[in-house]
């Protein structure tokens, strides 16, 4: 029975000390028990004797609390003596008890209560900041690298990204847009009909689809799938020394990691966009020839008569961009990781977040430009 | 204790080690010494069960080893494989928080006294990542020790270590072994390490897919008339003069 094989006896010496006899099997799954002992022993009176002559096994966790014991005793007076150890157990008693911990180099992590994440974040912002323009410096820096040097450019990743980015990603971007054209086309279509103006849902829906919709969803799904691929893979390669490993082979991580990145994004943002507005549209004839009394031919014939090369080319600029921040963000970001696997998750999410948050930004300002320009 | 029955072990199919036989008795120190990428990592993992064999059997203990409970045996990995989110008195906690009712104040004394043993003591608020190698090394032999496991896996414990740090954990692991009786399976191909620990130990060979010789390490590098084992433990090239220059 595990209860009954342990013992412990506390017996008062006549000078006044206390000596312990300890019995059974000392083992990890009692060390509680052992350690209350030690220390009701202790408080009762000055411990000077353990006697361990009916010790029947002591693992290292045992050997750890009498070693603690014999150290807090021997900080009030003489260390107590251990006698009548198993000689097998005397060895590891001895082992450990050779030298103390010594105490930590430096304090526990505080806990991060919200003042403190508050303060923190704050002083950290103008960091931040710097860093985010010197990544910004040495990358202009080394775009110059793309003419001047082409070679030191890792051209061999493009088609591989792009090919990840762009044709991996068709399917799920070109789903979400069919669901996209027939949504609005549905809210198109109910509401003017109400109006009695049919015939203006294939015009809605190729404006707001080519002009907004389009470019946006695409960027949305691409930052969710090829921004928190590229952020992972850059951070794990961080924490797992291969940055440096590539530093040390004097290759530059910009040329060498986000410049290819950077061109397969920009390369397929806008195809995929252009992809995505025509099967919306498409999705918005099947829904409004199929709720409105209007064929297929007289909407293909009033989409192309609403639609402008500028509202395309409009929407294709914005992709551009939008393909450049993505990758620009999650490459920052994939870089700076610190420390390890959590890092990774901590930066992967800090750039869809980011890269979300510069697509809304930047189409904001799109808008209010094209608003200016007449576009 | 570890009986290994015409193992094959590899990746994918493909076979590294093929119609490997030994076994590990209770309470020895046993040595799995080769060459660099011979597998005896592979062997390791296949033998904690991490790998599937590609063929042949593991038996550790006389039971199959339960599925659910504490672990059956601690483990250290080459890499260390210490959890980067935690600190380092965190790695050596968790097992005795997750399989012992002990109480916390008694977990954080056995850490403090665990990481003394591998002379990482004041370290314990340090995240992995603001460590050495070898202190990674050594805080993983923490966490393997810690629950008082009766068998160890040790995978390359003594690498990256200073020779006095070395010195120390064969120290350590041999006090382990005689007083405990904690049986340990060490890979390793460090010399120093081999002979002060001794024990019995197998060498494996890549292009021999196999076994080349067992035995005490000491007696294999006396006695062997084999051109490989006794190169492998008197550090001689294998490449002849005339491979190592061509002309
Ligand atoms: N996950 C894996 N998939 C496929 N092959 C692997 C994998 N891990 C290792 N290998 C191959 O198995 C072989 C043996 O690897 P292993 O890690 O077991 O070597 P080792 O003997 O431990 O070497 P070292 O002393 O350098 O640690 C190597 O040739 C390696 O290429
Ligand atoms: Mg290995």
């Amino acid at each position: 029975m595990p209860e009954e094989s342990y013992r412990v006896e506390a017996l008062d010496l006549a000078d006044g000390g206390v000596e312990l006899r300890l019995a059974g099997d000392l083992v990890l799954e009692r060390a509680d028990a052992l350690r209350r002992s030690l220390t009701q022993a202790a408080a009762a009176g000055t411990l000077t004797r353990l006697d361990l002559s009916g010790v029947r096994s002591l693992d290292g966790a045992a050997a750890a609390i009498l070693a603690e014991a014999c150290l807090a005793a021997e900080a009030s007076g003489p260390r107590p003596a251990l006698v009548g150890a198993p000689k097998k157990a005397a060895l590891l008693l001895e082992l450990t008890a050779q030298r103390p911990p010594r105490p930590p180099v430096h304090g526990a992590l505080p806990d991060a209560s919200l003042l403190r994440t508050i303060g923190q974040t704050t002083s950290k912002l103008g960091e931040i900041g710097r860093s985010v323009l010197t990544y910004l410096g040495c990358l202009a820096h080394s775009t110059r690298a793309v003419f001047s040097q082409p070679r030191s450019v890792h051209w061999v990743d493009v088609p591989r990204l792009a090919e990840r980015a762009g044709a991996d990603g068709a399917p799920i971007v070109l789903l979400i847009a069919l669901l996209i054209g027939v949504i609005t086309a549905y809210q198109a279509a109910t509401q003017m009909h109400q109006l009695g103006a049919d015939a203006y849902v294939p015009d809605l829906v190729a404006l707001s689809i080519t002009r907004e919709l389009g470019p946006l969803i695409t960027a949305i799904v691409v930052a969710g799938r090829s921004g928190a691929a590229i952020a992972a893979e850059l951070g794990t390669m961080r924490v797992s020394e291969e940055i440096d490993a590539l530093e040390t082979l004097r290759l530059d991580p910009l040329r060498f990691l986000v410049l290819p990145r950077v061109i397969a994004l920009t390369l397929m943002l806008p195809l995929l966009t252009l992809l995505a507005e025509a099967v919306a549209i498409g999705g918005g004839l099947v829904i409004t020839t199929a709720e409105l009394e209007l064929t297929p031919g007289v909407y293909l014939r009033s989409t192309r008569d609403a639609l402008d090369t500028w509202d395309v080319a409009g929407g294709g600029i914005k992709a551009v961009v939008f393909g450049a921040l993505i990758a620009l963000i999650s490459c920052e970001r994939g870089l700076a990781t610190r420390g390890g696997a959590e890092g990774v998750g901590r930066s992967t999410t800090a750039a869809v977040v980011a890269s979300l948050f510069s697509l809304i930004a930047a189409d904001a300002v799109f808008t209010l430009l094209y608003s200016r320009l007449g576009i | 204790m570890i009986r290994i029955e015409d193992l094959s072990i590899g990746y994918d199919g493909r076979p590294l080690m093929e119609h490997l036989e030994f076994q590990v008795a209770p309470s020895e120190v046993f040595l799995i010494l080769g060459g660099s990428g011979c597998g005896k990592s592979t062997l390791m993992k296949t033998m904690i069960g991490l790998l599937r064999p590609l063929a042949g059997r593991v038996a550790i203990g006389e039971r199959p080893l339960a599925e659910d409970g504490p672990p059956p045996f601690g483990v250290l990995f080459q890499s260390g494989a210490l959890f980067g989110s935690m600190s380092l008195a965190q790695n050596v906690a968790l097992p005795l928080q997750k399989w012992t009712d002990l109480a916390p104040d008694t977990i954080e004394s056995l850490v403090r006294w665990k990481l003394r043993l591998v002379g990482l003591d004041g370290f314990e608020h340090h995240l992995p990542a603001e460590l050495s190698g070898g202190m990674r090394k050594r805080a993983g032999i923490a966490r393997a020790l810690a629950l008082e496991s009766p068998l160890l896996f040790l995978d390359e414990p003594s690498a990256g270590l200073d020779p006095r740090s070395a010195a120390d954990l064969d120290e350590l692991i041999l006090t382990l072994n005689e007083s405990l009786g904690v049986t340990i399976v060490i890979v390793t191909h460090e010399l120093s390490s081999i002979f002060a620990v001794g024990g019995s130990c197998i060498l494996l060979d890549r292009e021999a897919r196999g076994i080349i010789a067992r035995g005490d390490p000491r007696a294999l590098r006396e006695e062997s008339d084999d051109e490989r084992v006794t190169g492998f433990f008197r550090r001689r090239s294998t490449a002849k003069p005339d491979e190592r220059t061509p002309s």
